[in-house]
C-alpha cells in the first residue's frame, strides 16, 4: 500500500555497507569503496553498498555552489609533516598529527582525479604568467604548476565542482545504489551488542515512506552544524549563512546518540568574511595581497601585534592562529574604531603596477569570479550597494559561530587513526571511561569508537583544514577500511535494538502532533499543543547566542551564563518533543532541529568542561580568560548516553609526532 | 536571499511530478503547486521558504526555462541590482546590474571535458588486496606523498 501523509510505508532494507550524506566525503568513498568490493568479489565476499542523500548529489553539501579555490593541495615541495604542523597551529596546538599527516599524504590524489575528470585549475607558465583552467596545459599530475594563492591553496575555475566529482561517484556506484531525498535521523545500535552499529532509520521527504536499513558498516558523513547560533541577518537574510545552511549537526547528534566519542566539540569556527554576502576572503588576502583596516585606515595586524604575545606560542608563528586573527580585529570593534575594511582598492591598484597587461584586463573578472563560483550573495550585496572592489573598499565582519571539522575547525568524532606513524597506543589522562579505546587507533583508519560506525570530512574532529580535497580523500580512506571490516564481519549479522514500529513511531510524531491538534486553533502556527520547528530553532538561536558565546556578548561566556543556557535548553529538549510537522518538509526541518539541539548541548557541555579560554576570538570564558597550556594542553572528549541523556566530558593526553618548534625558527 | 520564479516563464517542467529545481535545491526550497492553492498559479514552481534560502543558485542554474532570479535579500540589501547566470555545457556567462545601472559581463570555464563523459574507472588497475592495510588508495597518480621519515619524531 501506498503510504499517505501520517501514515507512511515503511520499507526495510539490508545492506553490508551504508553511506549517508552525498557531499565531498560520500562521493569519495563511494568511487574508492567499489574497486575494493570488486576485488573482495574476487576472494568470495560479495558485499552490498548503498548511498542515501538528503539532497541531490549533483549539488549536495558544502561544494554545492561550486569553490573558487583546492583549499589542500600539498604539492611536491611540501612534506606531510608540514601540513600537520600548520593544522596544529592554526587550532591552538591541539589536533591529532595522526590524522592531519596521514590526510596530508593522500590529498593530492583526490586532486588529480579532479583534474582527470575536468576540473579547469588554474596554471602559471614558465613566466609566471597565471592562466585558466580551460587552457589545456600541463596537468598537476604530469608536473603542471598550479596557481597558489597561499601555501597549501590552488586557484580552479570551480563552479561545477561538485557536479564533476558527483558524476564520478554516480558512476562509480551505480544509480541503483543510490536514493537521494532520504534524509536519515536516527543510528541504531545492535540489539546483541550495543557497542556495534546496526542500521540507520530516515524518510523521504519526497514520498510518505519511513527507510530501515540494517549495515554491517555505516558511514556517516553529513556535514557539519549551521544555525544554532542567531545569525547576524534574522529575516529573509537568515539563509545566507557562511556554511551551508543545510549542514544541522546531523552527523554529530546522531554519532553521539549510537555511543561515539566526540571530541573537542568546545572548537567552533567564527570565519571573518565580507560583512552580509559571507563573501570569501582568502583570495583577497593571499592572491591579491589586500590588507585590513580599521575604520582609519590601520592595519590591524600590525596595530595590535603585541596581543599575539599573549598567547605563545601559537600567535609566534608566521601565519598566527586564525582566532588570534580575529582576537585583534575585535579589540578595533570593541573599543569603536569599526567598521573593519578589506582595502581592495589599495590592493587593486599595486597589482595593477606588477601585472603584464593581459593580466590586469583579467583580474578584475578573477575579483569577481572569487565570488560568483562560490558565493553568489556576496555579488548581490556588491551590485546593491554599488562597491566596484577598485573603486570602493569592502567592510569585513565576524560570522556568528559554526561548528565543523573539515575547515578552520576541528569539533568532530574521535576517529581511529593510521597505524604507521607513532601515535599512542595508550592513556595517560585518568578518566576516560573504561569501555572506549585507549589510543589513537583501534583497527580501521576512519572508524569511530562504535564498531562498524565510520566517519569522514566534517565528522572526523581533532584534525581541520581538511576542505573539499581533503574530505574527499577522507571519504576514500574510509571506504578502504569499511570494505576491510566487512571482510573480518562477514558473519556477523546486524540486528536493530528498537522495534521498526517504534522507530517509525518517533519519527513521525512531529506529524502526528499536528494532525492531533492542528484544527484546536484557527491560526495554524499558534497553538499552545505544539511548537513549529522554525520558532524551535529561534529559541535555541537565542538561547546560544545570548548565553554560549555568541554574537550579541562579542563571543563571551561565563561559568554562570552557561548554567543558565543549559536549564534553557533542558527545557528546550522536553518542547522539541512537541514539534509539528504540516508536510513533508516541515518533518525535514523538525528533525534537522533536534539534530542542532543536542550539537549546540555538546558545545556548551564542552565549553564548560574546559577551564581556560583556548580559542580567543571564537570565544572567551570570561572566568577564564587565558590559555593554560600546563592543565588544558589536551583533548576534551565526551560520549552521550541516549537513556539518561546525560553528557559525560573528560580529558585525553595530546602529544605531537611532528617537531612544532620547526614553525617558530 | 532568497530566489523567486518568474510566472510567465515557468511551465512546471512541463507538468511532470518534479522538477528541475525542486530536483536540485539543496535544501528543499522548491515547491511545485499542482493546483494553485499555495501561490494562485497552478504549475508553476515557487520558493517554499525563502528565509531558508543560501543563495546557491542551483535552481536558477538548471531551470530550463531561465524562469528563476535571486531578488537580494531585502532585509539587508538595496534593491534594483541582480546577478544572472547562463550556465553551458562547458562556461558560465553572468549578466551583473549594478543598483546605479552599471552593467558588467563574465564568461568562466566550468568543465574541460563533456559533461557525462566521465569513466571513473578507465585505464585504472584493480584494486589489490593484499595492500588494503597500507596506506594508498587503489590507484596511484603522482598524488601520493610519502614524505620525509625523520619528521616523524615518535615512530
Amino acid at each position: 500500500m501506498a503510504g499517505e501523509f501520517g501514515n507512511p510505508e515503511v520499507i526495510e532494507e539490508s545492506v553490508d555497507i551504508l553511506l549517508i550524506g552525498g557531499g565531498m566525503a560520500c562521493c569519495g568513498a563511494g568511487y574508492e569503496i567499489m574497486r575494493w568490493l570488486d576485488a573482495a568479489k574476487k576472494d568470495g565476499h560479495d558485499f552490498s553498498v548503498k548511498l542515501v542523500d538528503k539532497a541531490a548529489m549533483d549539488r549536495s553539501g558544502a561544494v554545492a555552489q561550486g569553490l573558487s579555490a583546492i583549499n589542500t593541495y600539498i604539492g611536491s615541495e611540501q612534506d606531510p609533516a608540514d601540513y600537520a604542523r600548520m593544522v596544529s597551529n592554526d587550532l591552538m596546538g591541539i589536533t591529532r598529527d595522526d590524522l592531519a599527516y596521514d590526510l596530508g599524504r593522500h590529498v593530492d590524489e583526490s586532486v588529480h582525479l579532479f583534474e582527470e575528470w575536468g576540473l579547469p585549475i588554474w596554471k602559471t607558465d614558465e613566466n609566471g604568467e597565471r592562466f585558466d583552467g580551460s587552457k589545456g596545459m600541463t596537468p598537476l599530475a604530469e608536473g603542471g604548476k598550479p596557481v597558489r594563492s597561499g601555501k597549501w591553496q590552488i586557484m580552479i575555475n570551480g563552479e561545477s565542482y561538485k557536479w564533476i566529482v558527483a558524476e564520478a561517484a554516480k558512476k562509480a556506484l551505480g544509480m541503483e545504489n543510490i536514493e537521494e531525498r532520504i534524509f536519515i535521523v536516527k543510528l541504531i545500535n545492535d540489539k546483541n551488542d550495543p557497542s556495534r552499529i546496526a542500521g540507520a532509520v530516515g524518510f523521504s521527504t519526497r514520498n510518505h515512506t519511513v527507510h530501515v536499513y540494517t549495515a554491517k558498516a555505516i558511514l556517516l558523513a553529513a556535514g557539519g552544524c549551521v544555525n544554532i547560533f542567531r545569525p547576524r541577518s534574522v529575516g529573509e537574510g537568515t539563509g545566507r549563512a557562511w556554511y551551508p545552511v543545510w549542514n544541522a549537526g546531523s552527523t554529530y547528534s546522531m554519532a553521539a546518540e549510537a555511543g561515539a566519542e566526540l571530541t573537542l566539540m568546545e572548537n567552533r569556527f567564527v570565519p571573518t568574511r565580507f560583512k552580509d554576502g559571507y563573501g570569501p576572503v582568502g583570495a583577497w588576502f593571499l592572491l591579491f595581497k589586500a590588507k585590513a583596516t580599521n575604520a582609519f585606515g590601520e592595519v590591524y595586524m600590525d596595530r595590535n601585534k603585541e596581543m599575539l604575545d599573549d598567547y605563545p606560542p601559537y600567535g609566534q608563528a608566521a601565519v598566527p592562529a586564525s582566532c588570534l586573527r580575529n582576537h585583534l580585529m575585535l579589540k578595533e570593534m570593541k573599543e569603536g574604531r569599526g567598521p573593519i575594511y578589506m582595502d581592495t582598492v589599495t590592493a587593486l591598484a599595486n597589482l595593477r603596477e606588477t601585472l603584464s597587461p593581459r593580466e590586469v584586463k583579467h583580474l578584475e573578472a578573477e575579483a569577481w569570479e572569487d565570488f560568483l563560483d562560490m558565493c553568489v550573495g556576496q555579488c548581490g550585496i556588491w551590485v546593491g550597494e554599488n562597491i566596484e572592489p577598485e573603486k570602493k573598499n569592502s567592510e569585513l565582519m565576524p560570522t556568528e559561530p559554526y561548528l565543523l571539522g573539515s575547515h578552520s575547525g576541528c569539533c568532530g568524532i574521535w576517529t581511529s587513526g593510521p597505524t604507521d606513524v607513532g601515535a599512542p597506543t595508550d592513556e595517560t589522562e585518568a578518566g576516560v571511561p573504561e569501555h572506549l579505546p585507549k589510543g589513537w587507533n583501534w583497527g580501521y583508519r576512519g572508524m569511530t569508537t562504535v564498531n562498524g560506525l565510520f566517519t569522514a570530512g566534517d565528522g572526523v574532529g581533532a584534525s581541520g583544514h581538511k576542505f573539499s580535497s581533503g574530505s574527499h580523500a577522507e571519504g576514500r580512506l574510509a571506504a578502504k577500511a569499511m570494505v576491510k571490516y566487512c571482510i573480518d564481519n562477514k558473519d556477523f549479522t546486524p540486528e536493530l535494538d528498537t522495534p521498526v514500529d517504534q522507530l517509525v513511531e518517533e519519527i513521525y510524531k512531529p506529524v502526528r502532533t499536528y494532525l492531533e491538534h492542528k484544527d484546536y486553533t484557527t491560526a495554524i502556527d499558534v497553538n499552545p499543543n505544539y511548537i513549529t520547528p522554525k520558532m524551535l530553532q529561534f529559541r535555541l538561536q537565542k538561547i546560544m547566542d545570548e548565553y554560549v558565546a555568541g554574537v550579541a556578548t562579542y563571543y563571551t561566556t561565563n561559568a554562570e551564563m552557561m548554567k543558565v543556557a543549559g536549564e534553557k535548553i533542558d527545557e528546550l529538549k522536553i518542547d522539541a518533543m512537541k514539534m509539528r510537522a504540516k508536510d513533508l518538509h516541515e518533518l525535514l526541518r523538525a528533525w534537522e532541529n533536534y539534530h542542532r539541539i543536542l550539537t549546540a548541548e555538546a558545545h556548551l557541555k564542552h565549553i564548560e568542561f574546559r577551564q581556560e579560554s583556548r580559542y580567543p576570538g571564537f570565544y572567551y570564558r570570561s572566568d577564564k580568560n587565558f590559555v593554560d597550556e600546563e592543565n588544558w594542553k589536551c583533548f576534551v572528549n565526551s560520549i552521550y548516553d541516549k537513556n539518561t541523556k546525560q553528557w559525560t566530558c573528560f580529558k585525553r593526553a595530546h602529544k605531537d609526532l611532528v617537531d612544532k618548534s620547526k614553525l617558530f625558527k | 536571499m532568497p530566489t523567486f520564479v518568474r510566472t510567465e516563464k515557468c511551465d512546471g517542467c512541463k507538468g511532470q511530478d518534479k522538477t528541475a529545481c525542486m530536483y536540485i535545491c539543496p535544501h528543499d526550497l522548491m515547491k511545485l503547486d499542482k493546483d494553485g492553492s499555495d501561490t494562485g498559479h497552478a504549475m508553476k514552481a515557487y520558493n517554499q521558504e525563502p528565509e531558508q534560502c543560501w543563495e546557491c543558485y542551483s535552481c536558477v542554474k538548471i531551470c530550463p526555462q531561465q524562469a528563476i532570479e535571486a531578488r537580494h535579500y531585502a532585509d539587508v540589501v538595496p534593491l534594483g541590482g541582480s546577478v544572472q547566470p547562463l550556465r553551458g555545457t562547458d562556461s558560465i556567462m553572468w549578466t551583473i546590474k549594478f543598483r546605479n545601472g552599471t552593467m558588467k559581463r563574465f564568461k568562466f570555464p566550468i568543465r574541460t571535458t563533456p559533461e557525462g563523459s566521465i569513466d571513473p574507472y578507465a585505464g585504472k588497475p584493480e584494486a589489490d588486496m593484499s595492500k588494503i592495510e597500507e596506506p594508498g588508495f587503489f590507484v596511484q597518480n603522482n598524488g601520493y606523498r610519502a614524505g620525509d621519515p625523520s619528521e616523524l619524531i615518535c615512530k
